[in-house]
């Protein structure tokens, strides 16, 4: 078994360092390691909760030594989790997966709720590479925008933001802007958009870059088990999100548009609705 | 004549190869077996599937240990009914044999899923018994000889398709095991499935699987299934599938000249991706070259000294 890869997969504990409230239902929580802390934008990792669970979680930040993953609570495992402070256990496994191409021309970044997280890590490393960085946020309401002021300086244009109730910025889906956006043509037209958000959301981006002939990467999420492209929980198409992705590009995501934003496999390998 | 010397013949299967891909890895979708047969794979097993759905153990369910991996996914499928439709457009695309593994906790439903998994298009079926059976809690139906025996002859009784039994590791001696099984008609034997293993977290002092134990694959075990393949070739007529470890065509070759007629592989996709099947069937072909041999018919059991 190749050094590499044992290493990588080795799990680590290592304990809270710090965690931050981003809203009611958001935290980001900071802790060493090492092995992730070298991770590039689009990396997960799998992030153990002793006795409860083992989950996937995108890399927000790294910083010297120390690594960073923002977490909405949605069920059980993440629920342990927002329960959990500083000092408290935890162990990391990673980082897994693909990242990001970092493309140094015009890029357009679209995030959806914790989808923001990854997106503002590639931001804060394209900030210094590109003639011009545009970010669409979205979420349902003003106080789950995440994200927005540390974004604000990275971006070479105000981030357009877009709640679904008004209560910020457009009263509108994300891809609403998008579509104005990608529509600019000559010295401003976009070379790359990068979308992470609701499955449902990327999907609609994807449809809109297709149409106006932009080239996209999406990063997916899919039930994940093992991280390590073995057990086949994860597959989109003939892809393992956990290795093969979690990045895809425009090629790949027309050969897997059956099942993006439509369907995934469930715990019992039988596929479901998304 | 066949002048392809990876080319071999396995209980009535026609195998362009012999590597195949290992029960449980990449699961169960037609799209990743058919990727696992144009990398070079020369037949896929699907992961165990069962009467019923099942949804498995929680996280944790894999664990890294120096030279392989412990998991504990709790046989996580969709049931036969489900997959039965999976099964029959898998076989629509793919062009290598195409084996279902299947698992039970009685004769009784081994043997339906059997027939179900073959009317659906299975080329062959290979029976898990490495699963605890009900009525003794934590002991395996590969580790009593009468029910195995019981599982294989209602199997073999409810289809006509090539019936293979994998082996666990997990016994006194598997040659026993392994006679029971021919003894039953099994018409191929694979070896072995994962070593029963746990992981321990120093730090929290807890198992790490959320089902505490597991079982060991990969590097690790190699040794271990190698001398399985060994032990049956040298009392056994049945033939044999190595598996354990298989991760170079040094690897795979070992297991041949043990006694394997073909082999399977299982963690190695982890890290290699599945072009590991090509890099070991050329591996295998140059060391047929260089030794001389046509075919590796040839080298079956070369290693036996007895
Ligand atoms: C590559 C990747 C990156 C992710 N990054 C983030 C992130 O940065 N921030 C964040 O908040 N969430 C992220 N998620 C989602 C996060 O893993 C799930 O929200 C979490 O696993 C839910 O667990 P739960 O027990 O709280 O919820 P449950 O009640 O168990 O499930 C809630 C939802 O999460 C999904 N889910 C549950 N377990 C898993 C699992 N093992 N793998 C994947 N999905 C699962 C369920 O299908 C369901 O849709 C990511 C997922 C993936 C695959
Ligand atoms: C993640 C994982 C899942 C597995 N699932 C199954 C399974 O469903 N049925 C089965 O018979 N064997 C299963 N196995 C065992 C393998 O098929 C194989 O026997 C074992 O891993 C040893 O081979 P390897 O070292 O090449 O992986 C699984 C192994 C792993 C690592
Ligand atoms: S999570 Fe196991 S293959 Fe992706």
């Amino acid at each position: 078994m190749s050094a590499k890869l044992n290493a990588t997969n080795t799990l680590r504990v290592t304990r809270i360092a710090s965690v931050k409230t981003e809203n009611q239902t958001t935290k980001t929580y900071t802790f060493k390691d090492a092995r992730c802390a070298k991770a590039k934008p689009g990396q997960f990792l799998m992030l153990w909760i002793p006795q409860i669970d083992e989950i996937p979680l995108s890399i927000m930040n790294t910083e010297g030594n120390s690594v960073s993953v923002t977490v909405k609570a949605v069920g059980d495992a993440t629920r342990h989790l927002h329960n959990m402070k500083q000092g408290e256990t935890i162990g990391v496994r990673g980082p897994f997966g693909n990242h990001f191409t970092q493309n140094n021309g015009n890029v357009l970044l679209v995030g959806g709720g914790t989808g923001t997280a990854p997106l503002l890590f590639l931001a804060k490393q394209l900030a210094t590479k590109t003639k011009r960085l545009s970010f669409i946020i979205g979420a349902k309401t003003k106080n789950e925008l995440l994200f927005l002021n540390q974004l604000d300086p990275l971006c070479t244009e105000q981030p357009v933001a877009a709640t679904e109730d008004g209560t910020y910025g457009l009263k509108c889906l994300a891809t609403q802007p998008l579509e104005t956006l990608l529509a600019e043509e000559g010295k401003e037209k976009f070379k790359m958009v990068y979308a992470c958000g609701p499955e449902a959301m990327t999907r609609q981006v994807f449809n809109l870059t297709e149409k106006h002939g932009v080239q996209m990467e999406a990063s997916l999420e899919r039930l994940m088990r093992c991280g390590i492209g073995l057990c086949g929980s994860c597959m989109i198409g003939k892809y393992r999100v956990c290795k093969d992705g979690p990045v895809f590009n425009s090629q790949q995501l027309r050969e897997v548009k059956d099942e993006l934003g439509i369907s995934k496999l469930g715990f019992d390998g039988n596929r479901i609705p998304l | 004549m066949n002048s392809n010397p990876l080319s071999t013949r396995l209980a009535g299967l026609e195998l362009r190869n012999p590597t195949a891909l290992a029960s449980g890895i990449l699961g169960y979708s037609p799209e990743s077996l058919q990727r696992i047969a144009e990398a070079g794979a020369g037949a896929v097993v699907t992961k165990s599937v069962g009467l019923t759905p099942r949804v498995g153990y929680p996280n944790p369910t894999v664990v890294q240990a120096n030279c392989g991996i412990i998991n504990a996914m709790g046989l996580p499928n969709p049931g036969i009914a489900e997959y039965a439709s999976e099964i029959r457009y898998a076989k629509t695309v793919l062009t290598v044999p195409f084996i279902v593994s299947v698992y039970g906790y009685s004769a009784e439903e081994y043997a339906a899923v059997a027939k179900a998994a073959a009317t659906a298009g299975a080329d062959a079926v290979e029976l898990n018994v490495s699963c605890p059976h009900v009525k003794e809690t934590g002991s395996e139906i590969g580790q009593n000889p009468k029910l195995l025996t019981q599982v294989i002859r209602q199997v073999k009784a409810a289809t006509s398709k090539p019936v293979i039994v994998k082996l666990s590791p997990n016994v006194t001696d598997i040659v026993e095991i392994a006679q029971a099984a021919s003894a039953a008609g099994a018409d191929a034997l694979t070896a072995v499935n994962t070593v029963r293993a746990i992981a321990i977290d120093a730090e929290t002092a807890l198992p790490i699987l959320s089902n505490t134990r597991g079982g060991l694959s990969g590097p690790a075990v190699k040794p271990i299934a190698l001398r399985c393949v060994y032990d049956i070739y040298e009392k056994v007529k049945t033939p044999i599938i190595g598996c354990g470890g298989i991760t170079t065509w040094k690897d795979a070759v070992e297991f041949i000249l043990a006694g394997a007629s073909a082999v399977q592989i299982g963690t190695a996709l982890a890290q290699k991706n599945p072009a590991v099947f090509q890099t070991i069937n050329r591996g295998i072909t140059a060391y047929l070259k260089k030794k001389k041999y046509r075919s590796i018919k040839e080298i079956v059991g070369k290693a036996q000294r007895n």
